[in-house]
């Protein structure tokens, strides 16, 4: 069933092409229809996996003489994410209802990412999920490089070129994991059970777990991140940091520890204190979040303090992943899910709810602006995301990082305290863009006043409404009753961890 | 004293009512979800829902605290818990669950009701507000947070309900957001209180790694109890510190933080911009001492591995609890002195929480978990008291908060005036009449009993202080005369109800903590209470009780001398600012510590970030631009190459290849034989190639 989201997005993203460009409201009906229809989907086969564990949802022969298949197959691991990029696609649709530059294009390039990044969280062949992985790319760029803001033909291609060296990575380890395994497939289950040589899996786990880790936004080839977000418009930076980001992350976690678990074993001497790969990668991690923290401390620009906050909460992923155990992976999935929909909430607000209206990002004209009384939405909605972002209980991002932060814990303290200086700064630079966006401290001169009163900020629309309710909900139900999720990330990872694929 | 086992039959089992002890915070927090439903215009039925709710946790507060009554009286120490598992990985169990012990029984009947009591009095003090619905939303959502703290019986659950304390300490706090002093004191207070947090976090993590469980108590298996901590115990973290004490000074921080302790006070005296019955129940009563209440909870931990205090022949005090003690000593003596030279009635009593935090920090410290708690359940009704009163005072004042403008009051609000005199005295500790005797000398007593007696002396000097302090700004309010412009008026009966019932704690809850008759004390410690005269007997006591009456009389008396019945002009300097300036000048600026953090900790944070930025944008950033620079670099060479060597090649090989063509036409010119010749000849060539590679 999970299947038809994949095939209902590229199929929505064609009729979405066909539709006339003069009658945007029509696009968006459909567009929404389309994403619901997904989420629909999405939900009720998350539902049905409770009863499942890991199930092969198709599997076709595509390129015989290569032994290529189109399989598809869905863990827990993959519902949850599959449920996120659901949520996620509703809600960028809903925050995209002000579109009005050629509608019916802007939303047949939104499906076709959507039906990449289903296709990548459901693919059980490494070729499928490169063949994916690229189509999700490719979008990106137009969403970008048409309907974007800021210096956006420099973001998209920054964006483009990185995805596509982190690509190249991956395509090498790909085709030297294919020969070498001589299983004559690409299955991951058989790649997993080939074998593989461990000096080779020693070069091929930073390969491509670089090669991922790009698009995850790990220090530091973080830099296409901020740029990306601030350049794309709403709906795509909400997707960008919401599931863009997740298909790295994602990535590093099926294939790069799932294919070449002894590429973490120790090498046998240290370097600068590092003895492993897994080393090597908790410490940019954690130096991720501290880093991403810091530099979104000291933005002027409303937006490039939420792109920094997506490199400093994506190190949580990172070093949850490194954690390897258990609680540290099933935390490292469940802080995916959490930051999409924290995120989208945070890009959503900033970009179309205040952007739009006021036309500047910058905090010093904001400053000016009152928008805690002009907007009081806003600002309530921005108090919610900005606490949900600072891993406040009750929302998912506290779970989350408690399991990373035990998990990394168990495997190294100071980890953990390290990271916990970048919990510290997080609360610095939400609240200092709260006040500064929202409360400022200035009192309204007679000229402002003035000003508010000429130009009236335009009232806030349903469809914003919906999406800050659908996601501030996921967040906190996921808060609440964290179960709802774990009961199926955790059988899938503890598979995942003990043995490759299954 | 505080390790005295006790003689009591340990009671675990849990009750039926222990199982429904949820109930208690999630019926405020219930509300508080309805109400924020609400309209704006539906005020009536907010204060109702809020009030009603926390009515009824204070009938189960009081039904928990009977029970456990009940046990004492039977001679069972009472401690109940019922805990289920959240969630679970692998095999990490992350615990929630409940407890009924004496010491939360008693927390949850003096939240619960100096709660209510504030419920009460806000629908008179909020009546003009316009967000008088949100004001109540977020009131309940504190009262059930904060009930919600008390009742944990996991160091997560307590972390949880901790940190929606400090948020909903925000949202009121910033509750007149308009006020830009008010955004900024709530974004301080957050951010300070967070900054302990994180330390607490670190603790509580620590703690689950090391023991594997998030319980404290849960039949034998609890963090604080006896395997765990023996665990603890065992191992050193560094200098000399054992796990358990490196733990507890975590969690310390985080109390530190919550509780205003030195250096993390800075907040608190900034919070009083949020409306005054959120000053009292917030910044006074509850949410201020969670953080002694914390402590409290985990004392076995801070405690663990100590010598018995009290204990003849066993002198020193190390670990954990002797940072708490020499914390709050400090903290109760500095904040004290800068109390003296506030002008701003809320400030001044701000400051005066801090200084009393300090002390119930150090009786944890110095005398154990029921020193420390006396005095927190005491000061938790006077110095609502006197939040209520100073509120009922600005009310009064239309808004006025600076007491060099006010004057005379007695005779206007005579009700609000004598209230606050009892509210008054009981935080200057006068002698025997007053609550606040009889826990502050407990503190003293534990203080003179011990090995250092450092703490001992500033916190005889602090109390001098506080006597002054108060005298002050007694005389400043109440005695003189009226300078403002409009008169006062006396506040209505919803406000000045429960000033008086508060008024009849701050005296009535002596009796339970004097020295002939410490219930309070064998309550907490599951001990039999008698009625004893010979408690006085004890040695030094009446001396040191003597010694103090003197210093809270002469303070008193020297706060009478100076500014009794003056009441000097607005501009004049203050009596104390002509006899000595410089120093008058650094307590009026708070000694400096705002202004140190911001030169020191927050400058090095944004300079740290502005680094990291220039490093994100000129290092990080030329590097990208650099290889982009050189890709292009190569691919102009390329274009060069391409343009000029294999283009004009291939331009070349074109010409050569129409020469060639020129050439060729001549053979093709119908002569079959030749054809065939040259097919031949190719079929030669060819053969011999492939006998050339299948040759062996």
């Amino acid at each position: 069933m999970l299947a038809w989201t994949i095939y209902i997005s590229f199929a929505g993203a064609l009729l979405s092409a066909l539709l006339p460009r003069s009658k945007p409201g029509l696009s968006r009906a459909f567009a929404l229809s389309i994403a619901l229809a997904g989420l629909g989907i999405a939900i009720a086969g998350y539902a049905a996996g409770f009863a499942e564990g890991r199930s092969i949802l198709v599997d076709l022969p595509w390129i015989p003489s290569m032994g290529i298949h189109f399989q598809l197959a869905a863990d827990g691991i993959s519902r949850v994410l599959v449920l996120l990029t659901g949520i996620a696609a509703v809600a960028g649709v809903l925050f995209s209802w002000n579109v009005d530059l050629r509608t019916n294009q802007f939303f047949a390039f939104y499906f076709a990412l959507i039906g990449g990044v289903y296709g990548v969280f459901l693919s059980a062949d490494f070729f499928l999920l490169f063949v994916f992985y690229e189509i999700a790319i490719v979008p990106k760029y137009f969403l970008i490089a048409i309907w974007g803001s800021t210096r956006r033909e420099y973001g998209a291609m920054k964006l483009a070129l990185y995805s596509f060296v982190g690509s190249a990575m991956v395509l090498i380890v790909l085709l030297a994991a294919y020969s070498s395994a001589g299983s004559h497939s690409t299955a991951l289950v058989d790649l997993a059970h080939a074998g593989l040589p461990v000096p080779m899996q020693m070069w091929c786990f930073p390969l491509v777990f670089i090669g991922f880790g790009i698009l995850a936004g790990m220090w530091p080839f973080h830099t296409w991140a901020p740029t990306g977000h601030v350049a794309a418009p709403t709906a795509a930076s909400m997707l960008l940091a919401g599931v863009v980001m997740k298909l790295g992350a994602y990535g590093c976690l099926r294939v790069g520890i799932g294919l070449f678990p002894h590429g973490l074993d120790p090498w046998g001497f240290t370097f600068l204190g590092l003895a492993s790969w897994r080393d090597v990668f908790a410490v940019l991690a954690v130096i991720g979040i501290v880093y991403g923290a810091l530099v979104a401390l000291a933005q002027s620009d409303f937006k490039f303090v939420i792109g920094y906050s997506s490199v400093s909460h994506m190190g949580f992923v990172l070093l949850g992943l490194m954690a390897l155990n258990q609680i540290g992976v099933t935390g490292a999935v469940l802080q995916m899910f959490s930051h999409g929909v924290i995120a989208g909430l945070l890009f959503a607000i900033v970009g179309r709810i205040v952007y739009d209206r006021t036309h500047t990002r910058q905090f010093a004209d904001l400053e000016t602006m009152h928008l805690a009384r002009r907007l009081p939405f806003a600002a309530w909605a921005f108090v919610v995301a900005g606490v949900a972002s600072m891993g406040m209980p009750g929302f998912s991002g506290f779970i989350a990082e408690l399991q990373v932060l035990i998990g990394a814990w168990q495997v190294a303290p100071w980890w953990t305290i390290a990271a916990g200086i970048g919990i510290m700064v997080g609360v610095a630079y939400t609240w200092r863009a709260l006040q500064r966006a929202f409360f400022t401290d200035r009192i309204p001169t007679a000229q402002e006043l003035e000003t508010e009163e000429h130009h009236k900020l335009a009232p806030i629309t349903w469809p914003e409404i919906a999406g800050v309710i659908l996601l501030g909900a996921s967040t906190l139900i996921v808060g609440i009753y964290p179960r709802i999720l774990l009961a199926q990330i955790e059988p899938a990872v503890k598979a995942l961890l003990a043995g490759g694929v299954q | 004293m505080i390790s005295e086992a006790s003689s009591f039959t340990p009671q675990t089992i849990a009750s039926p009512l222990t199982q429904l002890l949820w109930l208690i915070p999630a019926l405020p927090i219930a509300a508080s979800g309805i109400i924020a439903l609400l309209k704006q215009p539906r005020r009536k039925l907010a204060s109702t829902l809020a009030i009603g709710s926390l009515s009824i946790s204070l009938l189960l507060s009081l039904w928990a605290f009977a029970h456990v009554l009940a046990g004492w009286a039977n001679h069972l120490a009472v401690r109940e818990t019922y805990n289920f598992t959240w969630i679970q990985v692998g095999s990490a169990y992350v615990d929630l669950g409940w407890i009924l012990d004496p010491l939360a029984a008693v927390m949850l009947v003096m939240v619960s009701l100096v709660g209510l009591l504030i419920f009460i009095y806000s629908v008179g003090y909020m009546a003009h507000d316009e967000n008088y619905t949100r004001f109540f939303c977020f009131l309940s959502l504190f009262a059930g947070a904060m009930l919600g703290v008390v009742i944990s019986n996991s160091i997560l659950l307590l972390f949880m309900n901790w940190e929606l304390v400090g948020l909903t300490s925000y949202l009121l706090i910033g509750f007149w957001y308009a006020k830009p002093t008010a955004a900024a004191a709530a974004k301080k207070a957050f951010i300070t209180t967070r900054f302990g947090d994180v330390f607490f976090f670190l603790g509580m993590v620590w703690l689950f790694a090391q023991t594997g469980t998030l319980l404290f108590y849960n039949y034998g298996a609890g963090s604080l109890e006896g395997l765990a901590l023996n665990n603890l115990l065992a191992q050193h973290a560094a200098f000399g510190i054992t796990v358990a004490g490196a733990i507890g000074l975590l969690i310390f921080c985080g109390a530190a933080g919550k509780s205003g302790q030195l250096p993390l006070h800075v907040w608190l005296p900034d919070a009083m911009e949020g409306p005054t019955p959120v000053s009292a129940l917030i910044h006074a009563a509850t949410m201020v001492a969670a953080g002694v209440y914390l402590i409290a909870r985990v004392y076995p931990l801070m405690s663990a591995g100590m010598p018995l205090i009290g204990h003849p022949g066993v002198t020193a005090l190390n670990g954990a609890l002797a940072v708490v003690t020499w914390v709050g000593a400090l903290t109760a003596v500095f904040a004290a002195l800068i109390a003296i030279a506030q002008n701003d009635i809320k400030r001044i009593l701000a400051y005066s929480t801090v200084s009393q935090l300090g002390y119930m920090m150090a009786g944890l410290g110095l005398g154990g978990v029921a020193v420390g708690m006396f005095h927190l359940i005491t000061h938790a009704f006077f110095k609502a008291l006197l939040f209520l009163g100073a509120g009922s005072v600005i009310h009064g004042c239309c808004d006025q908060q600076d007491i060099r403008r006010m004057g005379g009051l007695r005779a206007d609000m005579p009700l609000t005036f004598a209230t606050y005199a009892i509210g008054m005295l009981a935080l200057c500790g006068f002698p025997l009449v007053f609550s606040g005797f009889w826990s502050k000398d407990g503190i003293l007593e534990a203080a003179h009993s011990g090995a250092i007696q450092g703490p001992y002396y500033l916190l005889v000097f602090g109390a001098l202080l506080t006597a002054f302090y108060m005298m002050r700004q007694v005389s400043y309010v109440f005695f003189g005369y009226w300078r403002g412009h409009h008169p006062a008026h006396e506040s209505p009966r919803v406000m000045t109800m429960p000033m008086a019932v508060l008024a009849f704690f701050a005296i009535a809850l002596g009796v339970i903590g004097t020295p002939a008759w410490p219930w309070f004390r064998s309550f907490l410690n599951g001990q039999p209470a008698h009625f004893d005269f010979h408690g006085f007997a004890e040695p030094g006591l009446l001396s040191l009780m003597v010694m103090s009456s003197f210093v809270v009389l002469f303070g008193l008396w020297l706060g009478w001398k100076i500014y009794g019945n003056k009441s000097p002009s607005p501009e004049e300097p203050d009596a104390l600012e002509k006899a000595a300036p410089a120093l008058w000048c650094g307590l009026r600026d708070r000694l400096y510590v705002d202004e140190f953090y911001g030169i020191t900790v927050i400058a090095f944070y944004y300079w740290w970030a502005r680094v990291t930025d220039f490093f994100d944008r000129r290092v990080w950033g030329g590097v990208v631009a650099a290889v982009a620079w050189l890709f292009q670099l190569w691919a102009r060479f390329n274009n060069f190459f391409d343009d000029s060597w294999i283009n004009g090649g291939f331009d070349k090989s074109c010409e050569e290849f129409s020469t060639g063509g020129g050439l060729l036409s001549r053979v093709e010119n119908g002569r079959v034989q030749i054809y065939l010749r040259i097919l031949a000849a190719g079929m030669v060539v060819l053969v011999a190639i492939l006998f050339w590679m299948v040759r062996p």
